[in-house]
């Protein structure tokens, strides 16, 4: 346990509390609708309200945008949050130890499920051309990467999984009204275990909306949310599947000259 | 302003490609048919209701023909064949009668089936007249009221999408009185891969609500009746895309809607509809809205969403190209087209807002006569409101300057959530700021005939040119197999819907395509429609 290191939200001076609200009320703009909004914010906790602005959103609605401040306070060290953690290889490094360590091509397999055809997370992590500067699975001389793109049914995921004995599968949903995105999460992990290829696959989710935690509840063995990179995924794969097998690595130093690593993270809460 | 800094011949050259190209696949579009089609065609000729449980009856009736394995002749035909059979009966008993023991009909004479036709074609006569006087009603209101924020405004586009009609209509009524000028009702997740569309006002969808006839209804009134109120006509988009293309643009005709997104090969590409179905529906469909007066929007916005907007921006006017020559083959003119591209550059890149200014102009002078689309950014939206919003203000100078013609408003919240009245509210603000300040900016500036701007239009001019000649060579299908558009292959007997696509038989009969195509039996192939366009001037 870590010690207390108390923190409050930082407008203009340290611990002032002060936090900034827009919302709209279903009234027509007047002095009543002002005091609403103002009333809205003292309900929410907050002092030193200020109704910065009140204009008109249509006739029959007002838009604010309103300040306070917060009395809450709370401890930043007792806050846990499960992360994705390793140790990055750079590319061709990565490339090395995958050949040394696993001895062939990772397999991985990639889809938007379901009903989603926002294929621009699965995209950027598997293509070629990657994100952000950073390569694709698609690049990696030690990853065969396969994106069956979007809309494909969990079933068929799972199928293809089995028949190409993929040793990573990568799920991504955008859509995630009324949690469409963890009933299509759970009706994979369902269609895997009949498959009887849940256990020795690893499961990863990513997407806008999904952080580690959801994705360790849904059963997943990972998660990654917006701001990923392909790199970040390609090397987790790697760690993952030596912690499997029972060989997570010694350090020693590698032929690029930096020090090895070591898995640290993905322990389950 | 909006300059072009390509060489003329250039132009005229890859628009010969581009027609070329749509020329190539409307022999096949000529020669076949589709279920959503012959829907189509028995909702024309009043089959629009549901069944007990829900189903459309164009789609029980289309699918009984179906299964006798007689659709080539055109659902039409049988309708005829049926209600000449068991006269008084309703269609659906008399269908369902005649497509059981097909065979077991006794065969017509030449005369008899000649009076069929020509029945029917009476009937199709009357059902054309009575939407072209929908038609009429909805220009004529338009025609009395403004239009848009001044001329030479974009249009003002928003979405709503909360997946209940009644609760779209509020947001779009707030909307309205903020300034919008097009309201765009999202559809639920995944709408485009039904093969029917669902029956009757909804109040339950996913990330948006179900286009049915009724919910067209619900919201034309409404804005119908907001429009009168301000004295500012406010438009209806939907989205006539996915598998039943052509029965959406029928019942935006009907419903009077004045905008469509409709594309030649957006299905095909993001959402893996099967080539053969979306060519044939997509021709059909605009056949509707060429005789509806119904302005298209094209989606080629999609393509640099999916790739990058820097290095696949030649894709973009590539495809706008081949979707005016399959626009022209459908017989829309100019001033329905509204070609469709974005503000997608990845703003951490320097000087993308000349790359955007050189994009927007190419698109504007291409295509002079067009209400251009203009898509707002998505892609490297990431969930900071703040910013987004000074993004998007970025792309509606850009807008304004450059004269598009509709512009979709910042989608703040995209990779969030669908936006919320106040997003919607701060957006339209903002934009209204943006053309009252910029108003005449665009007539006041050049840009230098070798710098920036000049050198990118020609480079990506050039590439378009390259990509529309290799098209051209391999024809439409084989070029989208190779994944020459928005970085996605798709095989002609690959994806969705292929099972609806059949041959028509020599016999085929369908009133409603001779009535749409007159233009072309009067002038041969690829003539214009005779109607005049409502484009912004």
């Amino acid at each position: 346990m870590s010690e207390k290191q108390l923190i409050r939200p930082y407008g203009d001076r340290k611990d002032d509390g002060v936090v900034q609200l827009s919302f709209v009320l279903p009234v027509p703009v007047s002095e009543k609708a002002k005091e609403a909004a103002a009333q809205v914010a003292k309900k929410l906790g907050l002092s030193h309200v200020l109704v910065a602005s009140m204009e008109a959103a249509g006739e029959d609605y007002s838009f604010f945008v309103v300040y306070g401040r917060t009395h809450l306070q709370l401890d930043y060290g007792a806050i846990e949050v499960p992360v994705v953690a390793h140790r990055k290889h750079p590319f061709d490094e990565l490339n090395d130890v995958i050949e040394r360590d696993i001895g062939r091509k990772i397999v991985v397999v990639g889809a938007c499920i379901g009903t989603d055809s926002h294929t621009t997370g699965i995209d950027a992590i598997m293509n070629m051309k990657g994100y952000a500067g950073d390569y694709g699975l698609e690049r990696y001389r030690m990853f065969r990467a396969i994106n069956l793109g979007s809309q494909v049914e969990p079933h068929a995921l799972v199928e293809k999984a089995r028949e190409v004995e993929a040793d990573a599968v990568l799920v991504s949903k955008v859509v995630t009204q009324r949690d469409v995105h963890k009933e299509d999460a759970r009706t994979l992990v369902d269609a895997a275990r009949q498959a009887r290829i849940f256990d020795k696959t690893i499961w990863i989710f990513g997407g806008p909306r999904v952080d580690h935690k959801t994705a360790l509840e849904l059963g997943f063995d990972a998660g990654f949310g917006p701001g990923t990179k392909p790199s970040d995924v390609a090397n987790y794969i790697y760690y993952r599947l030596l912690e499997r097998q029972g060989r997570a690595p010694a350090p020693q130093p590698t032929a690029h000259g930096t020090p090895d690593a070591t898995i640290q993270g993905a322990e389950k809460p | 302003m909006a300059e072009l800094f390509v060489e003329p011949g250039k132009v005229v050259r890859a628009r010969e490609l581009a027609q070329k190209a749509a020329r190539g696949v409307q022999s096949f579009i000529d020669r076949h048919s589709t279920v959503a089609i012959e829907r189509t065609v028995l909702r024309l000729l009043g089959i629009g209701g549901a069944g007990a449980r829900g189903a459309p009856l164009a789609n029980l009736l289309v699918d009984k023909l179906r299964d006798a394995k007689v659709l080539h002749k055109g659902a039409a035909w049988w309708m005829g064949r049926a209600l000449k059979a068991s006269p008084g009966r309703d269609p659906l008993q008399a269908i369902e009668r005649i497509a059981a023991r097909p065979e077991k009909l006794p065969p017509l004479t030449p005369a008899e089936d000649a009076e069929l036709r020509e029945t029917i074609r009476a009937d199709a006569r009357a059902a054309a007249r009575e939407l072209r006087d929908k038609i009429e009603k909805r220009k004529e209101l338009k025609r009395s009221l403004q239009v848009g924020s001044f001329p030479g405004a974009p249009w003002k586009y928003v979405i709503v999408a909360t997946g209940n009609i009644h609760d779209d209509v509020e947001q779009a009524r707030a909307a309205a009185q903020q300034g919008a000028d097009v309201i765009a009702v999202i559809r639920s997740t995944a709408q485009s891969l039904l093969d029917y569309v669902p029956h009757g006002p909804t109040t339950e969808g996913y990330g948006g609500t179900y286009a049915t006839q009724e919910n067209f209804r619900i919201m034309r009134e409404a804005l119908d009746e907001v429009s009168r109120q301000l004295g500012r006509y406010v438009h209806l988009t939907n989205y006539s895309s996915g598998l039943c293309m052509p029965e959406i643009a029928y019942m935006a005709a009907a419903e009077r809607l004045d905008m469509l997104l409709n594309d030649a090969m957006y299905g095909i590409l993001f959402r893996d509809i099967n080539m053969q179905r979306t060519f044939c529906d997509q021709y059909f469909s605009r056949r509707i809205c060429a005789f509806a007066e119904i302005i298209i929007n094209t989606g080629e916005d999609n393509y640099i969403t999916t790739a990058d907007a820097d290095e696949a921006a030649h894709t973009v006017i590539a495809s706008q190209l081949v979707n005016e020559g399959f626009a022209h083959l459908a017989g829309m003119p100019e001033e329905l087209i509204g070609f469709g591209h974005s503000f997608e550059i990845d703003p951490a890149r320097e000087d993308t807002l000349l790359r955007e200014f050189a994009m927007a102009m190419m698109v504007r002078e291409l295509f002079p006569r067009s209400p251009i689309k203009y898509m707002p950014p998505t892609k490297h939206k990431e969930g900071d409101i703040f910013f987004s919003h000074a993004y998007d203000v970025m792309s509606d100078l850009v807008a304004i300057s450059t004269r598009q013609g509709i512009q979709l408003l910042g989608m703040m919240t995209e990779a969030m959530h669908n936006p919320f009245l106040m997003d919607r509210y701060v957006a339209l603000k903002a934009a209204s700021y943006v053309y009252r300040a910029a108003r005449h900016l665009g007539d006041e500036i050049s840009f230098k005939p070798d710098g920036i701007v000049a050198r990118r239009q020609r480079e990506v001019f050039d590439k378009a040119l390259a990509l529309l000649e290799e098209v051209a060579k391999d024809g439409m299908m084989a070029a989208i197999g190779k994944a020459r558009f928005g970085d996605t292959a798709r095989t002609e007997t690959g994806g969705k819907g292929l099972d609806g696509v059949f041959e028509r038989a020599p016999d085929y009969f369908n009133p409603f395509l001779e009535i749409l195509e007159s233009d072309r039996r009067a002038e041969g192939a690829s003539g214009r429609a005779p109607l005049g366009g409502e484009g912004q001037a």
